[in-house]
Formats: structure tokens, C-alpha cells, sequence
């Protein structure tokens, strides 16, 4: 069934009644036959309205859902060919990242992508998407490659955040993440960055740092998970639906507040009810970005990412400042 | 990632109605760490390290300035910045609504700060430099948009003049109340870094209990030189969480862990913290002073206030 989600139980029961009723085929009486389309009619209203106006939990619950398209779908539908480079060079490799360079249109671009699995084997293999520190670093590696042989990188970021591990935490993470974070920033080569899932986090930040920053319309980016957040907040993961609307994390509000540059149109329902065009519309915003970003001299490309970047942040001056106490 | 609830070291007075002619405050603390009861003025003689256990008191923003640099020489900048709420955001639980913007009038009172950092210049033996010192008592320390762009300020300082950067961290990580503006100040000051590295300025990093989250993950990481306080807490993800995750009790992630692993390069004792930067930037400067007075040569007719004002 297309319409699983909790919220989405009163679609849930019109498209329970037009299946019924499709079933019947040539059977199906003049009046049903009206019934039917006029059950397609209501579906299609209700959906509208319903993903017109989402919560932020609700959002994160479309964002979340298993059958939402990952990265490798993307690729799988984007592009001509796409070879998958491996590891970090100095530990392992990672399979909570994915990169290569691949065809796009008529370039060729590298590309650097979370990947979340769908069974429990896949989830197994590639971490939830939970990238170790040589993820980052076969990012990195690759980046650099990229910078070298003059490819545009493109991000496709779907993570929950880095993963909360001792390992981790003994191989570095954090310095993995920062070193990326200072990598990026003077990359020579132009970077798209897309949340196409879940941007959680430093882990999604550790391969968004880009001269244009899209979002999927119902994919998330915040600075924690909400379940993270609540129990930082509150200390119980129970207050994530308040920590989701508290931190405004949907692409529509993040693009309200200017900290993103675009927002891509999803299916009517979610990506997961059309891969080909949600893939499609991807792929159609890509190329235009990369054909604006490829007319800046790689001079001006760096200043204005870095000025980009430089300029996020609210804060106030103080009509009386405290005196100092030293 | 954060940590907020902060535990300030447990005072107790031995005498709750001090009397007259006595010194008013507190006389003795009671170590955070090994529970040891200090008598303040030892305590404070010996930098707020315990004797007993070593373990290092989180010091205020001012305190560690005055620890650092030479006296009198620090010059504090944009002392007047201040958190805003840019998501409006409210804090609802069954027991409380707070709004955030209530929370930074409150904490701002209570601790006398703006803000959880505090920047300026000094000079350390002589020697210039640009200082970031973060302040764990204003919300856990925590990185919202005034933090990110103060500490921006006081890298871009360095850039500008040609000077060393130090920044001592102490933070809970990510301000959740700020939401994504928080996360980007993480890519905000490392592309600061980025163009302080390219422009071949040292970057001094001090790791101080505790390092955690965002800022790890960021600034407190890219240091051309990272030091660490003993004991000081340093990770990206907490001990907390690391648990809930792997089920196991994680040993402490802590500076020693950290050298350990080859994530730092020195752990230094307090006493010892002056002196090892004035060694560093007696090590680190001469590339800087050549480079300055062969650019002086250069601009030489032009006015350039900025670098003779150093």
C-alpha cells in the first residue's frame, strides 16, 4: 500500500475503497464506475491538502520512510555510468558513503553520497547510514580527486548523523568531519549538495559544504535528530515531535529562512510514489546549477561559498554591554 | 552531541552566616572529581586543580585569559554581541514552557556574559596574538550564531593582522535552540580556519573539559597545534550516548584517550599552559614575522595601519 503512515490513515482508506473498486474491472456498475472516479477525485484533493500543509513530524516521518528513494536509486536513474570507488586508503571503506565518478547529462561529475539500506541485511551493510570516520575520508580522498581532474562534486546527503561509536571516537570522527568541513570550503571545483532524506547533523554537514545547498520538498536538515535533541533538551526522547517543530527542519521552513537555496518538487504523496520523477526533477535542477556555477572563475566560486557561508548566523548587539570583569 | 547540564563545583561555606571581619565566600570546595574537600586559597594557588586528584576546575573565560597572557596586554573585541532567537524557539515540557529568548536574558545575567566566548588580542612573551576563549557557563558553552561568529571574528583578526590564532574550547557542542544556524557555524569557522591555513598563520588549538559535539567536529580539530588540558572530556559523541548505542560502558573519552589515539599532540597541566604557548609561539612566529616584514617591504609608501598597529 502507497499511503502507510500513521497520518495518513484517512488516504489510506479511500485508496483501500478505489483498489476494491478497480478490482471489479469491466464489471464495475455505472454508479460505482462514478464512485470510483469520484474516490480518485477525493484521494488525489485530500493528498494535496494533506502534504501541503505538513507538520515538521510529519515530515520527518515521509522523509523517513522505507521505501523513500536513496542515493543509489537516484544514481541507478540519473546516470549513464557510475563507477564505485572504495575506502579510505589508510583503514577500511565505508559503506554509509558511496562515490565515484559518474555521467551526468554530458559531464562528468563525481559523486559523494550517503547510502541507507532497505532490508535488514542492506541496513546491516551500509550502517544505517551512519558513516565511520573513513567514510569521511574516502570522501575526502575523492574530493581532492575530484578538484584534480576538474569534476564538479555532487553530494546526495540521507543520514541520520555520523555514528555514535568508541571506534569511532578512536579512529576520530570528529576530526574526520572537520577536516572535510576545511576541505570543502576551498574545493576548486564547483559543489552541489542535496538532502534528499535526512540531513542529520555534523554527519550531514561533513559532505554539504557547498556552493548550492537543495532539498528534496519533504526531506529534513537539522543540527540533531529530533529524538537527539529532545533527550539533549528535555532528557527524554519522547519530546521529539515538539523538537522537530521547535528547530523548524523541513526544507519548506529552512528555505523560508534563507539557509538553503532550493527546494526540489516531490511527487504528489513523497518521492517514494514516483522514483522516475523525482529522479527526473533532480537530475533537470542538478544540470542547471552546475551550468550557472561552471560560469564563475574559480576565484570568485570560493569567495562566494566562502562568503556563503560566512554570513549564516542571526545575532543582536547589545544596547548596554556588561562591563568587562578583567 | 550537547551536553547542558553543567556542574559547577559543589561550595560549600563552613561558615553559612560568615562573620563580620572574616573573608566573606566561600573557604573550601569540594573537588568535582575525588569528592576531596580544598581549602579555597590553596585551590586557587594551585590554578583550581585539585591537589589531591589533578582533576582541572573549568575555568571562566577571564580567569583562563589572565592564566595565558601577558598581564594587562589583552584587548577584548565585539563584547557587545549577543544570541538572538532567530526560530523563535520554545521550549514546551508538561513541567515548563520557556522561550529561548527568556533563557539568554537569564543566562546572560547570570553569569555576566554576552555570550559563551569571549575574543580579543594579547600578546603571550611579547608575542601577538588573536584569542577565542570559550566560557563553559553560558549555556553548557554551547555554539549558536553569536559563538560562530565571534570566534569567526577572532580568526579573520588573525588573518587580517597577521597573527597567531588560539582558541580554547570548552563546549557542550551544537546550541539545539538555534537549530541548523548552529550547525553552519561549524562550517563557518572552518572555512575561516581554511583561509587562515592557506595564508600560512599558525592555528593553536586548546582543548578544555569539556570538548564535545560540534565544536570537536569542527574548530577545536583543525589546530596546526592541539592541546589539551589532563582529564579534560573530548569527543564527539558522550559517554551517554556512546552507552545508549553500544550497550557497554565506554572507557573515558578523555585527553589522554585522545593523545592516545593520535588526535592531539600534547597534553599540558595547567601550570605549564603559559609557558608551552610561549614556546610554541616562539617556535611558529618566525615564519609569520619573516613573511610580515618581507609583505612590509612590499606595501612599503602605502599607509597600512592595520599591520602597524600590532
Amino acid at each position: 500500500m502507497a499511503y502507510d503512515l500513521e497520518f495518513e490513515k484517512p488516504l489510506a482508506e479511500l485508496e483501500k475503497k478505489i483498489i476494491s473498486l478497480q478490482r471489479k474491472g469491466d464489471r464495475l456498475k455505472p454508479d460505482e464506475y462514478k464512485q470510483l472516479q469520484e474516490a480518485e477525485r477525493e484521494l488525489r484533493r485530500r493528498t494535496e491538502e494533506m502534504y501541503k500543509n505538513l507538520t515538521s513530524w510529519e515530515t520527518v516521518q515521509v522523509a523517513r520512510h522505507k521505501d523513500r528513494p536513496y542515493s543509489l536509486d537516484y544514481i541507478r536513474l540519473m546516470c549513464e555510468d557510475f563507477f564505485e570507488l572504495h575506502g579510505d586508503r589508510s583503514f577500511s571503506d565505508d559503506h554509509a558513503i558511496v562515490a565515484g565518478p559518474a555521467k551526468l547529462g554530458v559531464e562528468n561529475v563525481l559523486l559523494v553520497c550517503h547510502q541507507k539500506g532497505r532490508d535488514m541485511k542492506e541496513k546491516q551493510f551500509h550502517n544505517l547510514g551512519m558513516p565511520h570516520p573513513e567514510g569521511y575520508r574516502k570522501a575526502g580522498r575523492l574530493m581532492q580527486q575530484a578538484e584534480k581532474f576538474g569534476f564538479p562534486v555532487i553530494c546526495l546527503i540521507d543520514t541520520p548523523g555520523a555514528f555514535p561509536g568508541l571506534a569511532d571516537e578512536e579512529r576520530g570522527q570528529s576530526e574526520a568531519i572537520a577536516a572535510n568541513l576545511y576541505l570543502m570550503s576551498r574545493l576548486q571545483v564547483p559543489i552541489i549538495a542535496v538532502v534528499i532524506g535526512e540531513g542529520g547533523s555534523g554527519g550531514a554537514l561533513a559532505i554539504s559544504v557547498a556552493d548550492r545547498i537543495l532539498m528534496l520538498e519533504h526531506s529534513i536538515y537539522t543540527v540533531a535528530m529530533p529524538e537527539a535533541s529532545a533527550s539533549i533538551l528535555w532528557r527524554d526522547k519522547g519530546y521529539a515531535p515538539q523538537a522537530a517543530e521547535a528547530m523548524r527542519i523541513s526544507a519548506k521552513e529552512l528555505k523560508a529562512l534563507d539557509l538553503i537555496d532550493e527546494l526540489i518538487s516531490e511527487p504528489l504523496g513523497g518521492a517514494h510514489h514516483n522514483y522516475r520523477l523525482t529522479a527526473d526533477n533532480l537530475k533537470a535542477t542538478l544540470l542547471s546549477k552546475l551550468t550557472e556555477l561552471h560560469m564563475l572563475p574559480v576565484e570568485e566560486l570560493l569567495e562566494k561559498r566562502y562568503q556563503k557561508f560566512r554570513k549564516i548566523g542571526k545575532y543582536g548587539i547589545a544596547s548596554e554591554s556588561l562591563s568587562a570583569t578583567y | 552531541m550537547a551536553k547542558e547540564a553543567a556542574d559547577p563545583p559543589t561550595t560549600t561555606s563552613s561558615n553559612a552566616q560568615a562573620k563580620p571581619g572574616l573573608p566573606s565566600g566561600n573557604l573550601v570546595v569540594k573537588c568535582t572529581k575525588c569528592k576531596e574537600i580544598l581549602i579555597v586559597r590553596e585551590w586557587e594557588k594551585n590554578l583550581k586543580v585539585c591537589t589531591r586528584c589533578n582533576y582541572h576546575f573549568k575555568l571562566t573565560a577571564y580567569e583562563r585569559i589572565e592564566l595565558l597572557v601577558d598581564p594587562d596586554s589583552f584587548v577584548e573585541l565585539d563584547i557587545d554581541i549577543t544570541s538572538v532567537d532567530p526560530l523563535h524557539f520554545v521550549s514546551r515540557t508538561k513541567d515548563e514552557v520557556q522561550a529561548y529568548a527568556d533563557k539568554l536574558d537569564e543566562e546572560s545575567k547570570k553569569v555576566g556574559l554576552n555570550e559563551a566566548v569571549v575574543i580579543g588580542h594579547a600578546t603571550i612573551e611579547q608575542l601577538p596574538l588573536s584569542l577565542a576563549i570559550m566560557d563553559f557557563r553560558f549555556i553548557g558553552g554551547s555554539m549558536g550564531s553569536a559563538t560562530g561568529e565571534k570566534i569567526t571574528r577572532a580568526i579573520e583578526l588573525g588573518l587580517e593582522k597577521r597573527m597567531p590564532v588560539l582558541i580554547v574550547s570548552a563546549s557542550g557542542g551544537a546550541r539545539m535552540q538555534e537549530g541548523l544556524y548552529s550547525l553552519m557555524q561549524m562550517a563557518k569557522t572552518s572555512a575561516a580556519l581554511a583561509k587562515l591555513g592557506e595564508a600560512k598563520i599558525p592555528f593553536f588549538s586548546l582543548l578544555t573539559d569539556p570538548t564535545t559535539g560540534g565544536v570537536t567536529a569542527s574548530f577545536a580539530m583543525l589546530g596546526d597545534v592541539i592541546l589539551a588540558e589532563p582529564g579534560a572530556l573530548v569527543c564527539f559523541t558522550g559517554p551517554r550516548v556512546i552507552e545508549q548505542f553500544m550497550h557497554v560502558k565506554p572507557p573515558e573519552v578523555n585527553s589522554e584517550f585522545v593523545l592516545q589515539h593520535g588526535m592531539i599532540d600534547a597534553v599540558v597541566h595547567r601550570r605549564d599552559l603559559r609557558q608551552t604557548m610561549a614556546r610554541l609561539m616562539q617556535l611558529y612566529s618566525p615564519s609569520i614575522t619573516k613573511r610580515n616584514s618581507q609583505e612590509f617591504t612590499q606595501h612599503i609608501g602605502e599607509s597600512d595601519g592595520l599591520r602597524s598597529g600590532i
